[in-house]
């Protein structure tokens, strides 16, 4: 009962359980944070506006992007994925969710910024139905801890609309 | 050759019912951890509820030898969700995020496109010829939490199966010397 391997398994048994203890511990301390983040986005301009040769609508936008993002951040976040998506619904799509824009806010310090971009990633529509099409631009968060559960949760904003004419 | 019979037969009488006690302990453990692994399959909805990230597409956030929680709801997918999916002829499940939504009015169904953080082009490379977007169908689990590390065991006993031997071999010889 005191042999060197029952004594090794113990501790190894011991440690695993302790550590897999405060992975908890430190996952569920992210619940005690309010986070009260703010966005704001703004659409400069319309580049451009056309039919592909496919058949779809594509857009291309350049947005003011900013935000204040810092009260996402506790001891546990090792980054948070930060997305602008535009959402939309079509007669045959009761609902579309476009990614324009994404990026990685590795520390605090980053949180807070302001960034004039084009869209990252194409607006294209499945379909022809862009054309004066009034849409949602809103900010997701994904918080990754360190150790633990991730999560996530967006800010909505209303009132962006594309031109009637393709251009 | 009587000597023979005798040794045999007292060599018989003594281990056997240590031996059938060693294998019935051993298959206890081992009918135990499929248990633990069925019931995680009932709570969390997914085939795999447990997945090892096995490439570097998500950096920084999720790192080669990570463990990621998986739980498939009926609730819609949604854009940004981290989601694990098999594409059709590929058996090594994939896990990105979805940048894309389309919801069918009528149906429900939803066309979903994914891209990998650290990629620079979305994964319509990694879909069969042909295919534009994923179904609900192809979708495994979304990605509900994540240890870090813990996942390098698996790594390792795949890409060098000489350990997985060497390790069963270990813990065989382990089970058969003990004593109780």
């Amino acid at each position: 009962m005191h042999s060197f391997g029952y004594r090794l398994n113990g501790l190894l048994t011991f440690a695993v359980t302790i550590l897999a203890l405060m992975c908890a511990i430190t996952s569920l301390s992210d619940n005690f944070n309010t986070p009260s983040p703010s966005a704001e986005i703004k659409i400069i301009n319309i580049n451009w506006f056309q039919k592909q040769p496919q058949g779809h609508d594509e857009v291309s936008l350049m947005m003011n992007v900013s935000a204040d993002l810092q009260s996402l951040f506790t001891w546990n976040t090792k980054q948070v994925f930060i997305f602008v998506a535009a959402e939309y619904g079509t007669p045959k799509n009761s609902l579309n969710q476009v990614s324009l824009w994404d990026a990685i806010i590795p520390a605090k310090e980053n949180a807070k910024f302001w960034i004039h971009t084009s869209n990252k990633y194409r607006f294209v529509d499945q379909g022809n139905n862009l054309r004066g099409k009034k849409f949602n631009l809103t900010m997701h968060w994904h918080v990754m801890p360190k150790t633990g559960k991730m999560f996530a949760d967006k800010i909505v904003l209303t009132g962006y609309s594309l031109p009637e004419e393709y251009r | 050759m009587g000597w023979i019979g005798e040794t045999v037969d007292s060599v018989k009488s003594i281990q056997m019912r240590q031996l059938l006690t060693q294998a019935v302990s051993l298959g206890m453990i081992v009918t135990s951890a499929l248990i633990i692994w069925k019931g995680l399959m009932c709570i969390t909805g997914s085939e795999s509820p447990v997945v090892v990230v096995l490439s570097g597409s998500m950096e920084p956030a999720f790192k080669r030898g990570d463990i990621l929680f998986l739980h498939m709801s009926k609730d819609p997918i949604r854009a940004g969700e981290i989601v694990v999916f098999n594409i059709d002829g590929r058996e090594i499940p994939i896990v990105h995020r979805v940048i894309k939504v389309h919801e069918r009015q009528d149906t429900g169904e939803v066309d979903v496109l994914t891209k990998g953080d650290n990629n620079y082009g979305d994964d319509r490379l990694l879909y069969a010829q042909g295919q534009l977007y994923l179904q609900r169908h192809h979708i495994m689990g979304r990605a509900v939490g994540f240890l870090p590390y813990v996942g390098w065991v698996t790594i390792i006993m795949t890409e060098k199966p000489i350990i997985k031997y060497i390790l069963i071999g270990a813990l065989g010889l382990l089970v058969i010397t003990s004593k109780d």
